[in-house]
């Protein structure tokens, strides 16, 4: 297990400036959350360090190395990503196997059979479905394809981009379930997006609430209900998500 | 909540063309001045429901024991007749803001021809009853707002001008569909805040359609709930935690909580009886 660490993290797009200057640290192993109004440049922050994003300055390390030192094969290795849509990440023509062993064949990788049924295993989901397509799956099935997709290479950083907000809450405590299982049995670093402090409080014991694109405060879990949080606007979303809750 | 009711559906079922389901099946409910909450997993035919209610699904079979709107027999009514009902003595109102709102129209504009649809009248007095809405929702400086184009406004912004467009009629109905799941949570409180002040203040029936059992159980006075295109369940929003079906207890159980124990959620197990049983 790696720790992952965000240094200085700024992009700009034009005259805009989506994140000013962003830190934090993640410890080996640890889920770390990241919560904050839509535009507060939540996902920004895992599509830099995955460097989906390109054009940003500042550095991301996983362990002692950076991603701008890896090339395309080790990025891939290293850090992986589960998007918010399971309809939209999901090749549509592909079939589970297709996209399960299109990164074995790229890694070169053997025993392509095994490693696509131990994945199928892992999250759960019959190994026949392998020859299935995407439409042939429910929402909470594909968000399980996803998931297999990106620990099928065993990165050492998964990037989770509100993996459940898509999805009902029946089936959102399927994902939840899965992901703190195969956390615990593969031991990754983990960084969680979500607007949804209840599933971050499920999932992280720290989390950092973004706002214009700064980090205004990184808390503890036991902040959301024993009142310290410092910046009013952290104050604000967990009093409005404790109000809306009905648990205040 | 008085004896008359706004709405009294029953026995409502709906397929659309091509289907092998239905996908509602023996609806029935009556809607007083009260706030009624439709909640059900996606697929479980809540939104059809708002929609067969406005007449918005011309192909599909729809059939009803009784469908009535204050006097008017909705199964009967003319397209016509409707055309004069929606937005005028029941509205809908959308789940994001963005889809919703024509994006090369003036949003003040947009709210004031809901007015001149319904309302004779000359463009400015639209204008300013348009004006005098946007204020009701809480918009600071609606003069400014009423001239903005909707990719002007935030999402917060953009739900109040349609919740304003849609209750400037003075309607009786109001069917809120998703209103808020595109929202932030902070925002998320004000707009249901001023939708429930607005509807209170004028006696409106509103029907809340969501898949949120939080938003159900602080803005709602009574929840159906569906599954399956059925009425598993009818309840008091404030008795939610006593639901004795086991689909509603799921749904509550599988619900992650602010302080839980982190124990895994339990996990819905669904029962193929539950599409079976005759509604509560």
């Amino acid at each position: 297990m790696k720790p992952l660490r965000i240094e200085k993290m700024s992009i700009r797009f034009g005259a805009v400036t989506i994140l000013p200057e962003v830190s934090f640290e993640v410890a080996p192993g640890e889920c770390f959350g990241l919560v904050g109004e839509s535009g507060s440049g939540k996902s920004t922050v895992l599509r830099c360090a995955s460097m989906l994003l390109g054009t940003w300055s500042g550095d991301a390390k996983v362990g002692d190395r950076s991603v701008r030192e890896m090339d395309l094969m080790e990025r891939c290795r290293t850090l992986q990503m589960v998007f918010q849509d399971p309809y939209g990440s999901l090749h549509p023509r592909h079939s589970v196997r297709t996209t399960l062993s299109e990164p074995l064949k790229i890694h070169r990788l053997g025993d392509t059979e095994e490693r696509l049924a131990q994945a199928m295993r892992d999250v759960g989901l019959p190994v026949e479905f392998l020859d299935r397509y995407p439409h042939q799956l429910s929402g909470g099935q594909r968000q399980r394809v996803a998931i297999a997709r990106a620990l099928i290479l065993e990165p050492e950083v998964l990037l989770l981009d509100e993996p459940t907000s898509a999805l009902d809450v029946s089936v959102q405590a399927e994902i939840l379930n899965l992901l703190v299982r195969l956390r615990e049995e593969k031991g990754f670093t983990c960084v969680m997006v979500s607007h949804d402090l209840a599933v971050i409080d499920h999932m992280c014991d720290r989390f950092a609430v973004m706002k214009a694109g700064d980090i205004v405060e990184v808390l503890p879990r036991e902040a959301i209900l024993d009142g310290s949080a410092r910046h009013p606007y952290a104050q604000e979303l967990i009093a409005a998500s404790l109000a809306y809750e009905g648990a205040a | 909540m008085t004896s008359d009711p706004i709405l009294d559906v029953q026995g409502l079922s709906l397929r659309y063309p091509g289907a092998a389901e239905p996908a509602v099946r023996g609806v029935s409910f009556t809607l007083g001045r009260e706030r009624l909450g439709i909640v059900g997993e996606s697929g479980s035919g809540k939104s059809t429901v708002g929609r067969a209610i406005m007449k918005l699904l011309p192909d599909a079979e729809m059939s009803a024991e009784r469908m009535r709107f204050e006097g008017v027999d909705l199964l009967r009514a003319s397209e016509a007749q409707m055309l004069k009902l929606r937005g005028a003595r029941m509205s809908m109102i959308l789940q994001d803001p963005k889809y919703s709102l024509n994006p090369i129209r003036r949003c003040g504009d947009q709210v004031a021809e809901a007015y001149r649809t319904h309302v004779r009248c000359s463009k400015r007095a639209a204008h300013d009853k348009a004006v005098a809405m946007l204020a009701a929702v809480q918009i600071r400086d609606p003069e400014r707002v009423y001239g903005l184009y909707p990719h002007e406004v935030s999402g917060g912004m953009g739900q109040r001008i349609m919740i304003a467009m849609m209750l400037l009629t003075d309607p009786d109905l109001v069917i809120a569909d998703e209103p808020t799941s595109a929202l932030d949570v902070t925002v998320r409180l004000q707009v249901l805040k001023i939708l429930d002040d607005l509807v209170k203040e004028r006696g409106i029936g509103l029907i809340m359609i969501s898949h949120d059992l939080n938003l159900v159980r602080n803005f709602c006075d009574r929840v159906l709930i569906m599954y399956a295109g059925r009425v598993v369940e009818t309840l008091d929003a404030r008795d939610l935690d006593r639901a004795t079906h086991p689909y509603t207890r799921g749904l509550l159980a599988a619900q992650p909580r602010i302080g839980g124990p982190r124990a895994p959620l339990p996990v819905l197990q669904r029962d193929p009886s539950w599409t079976m049983e005759a509604p509560a």
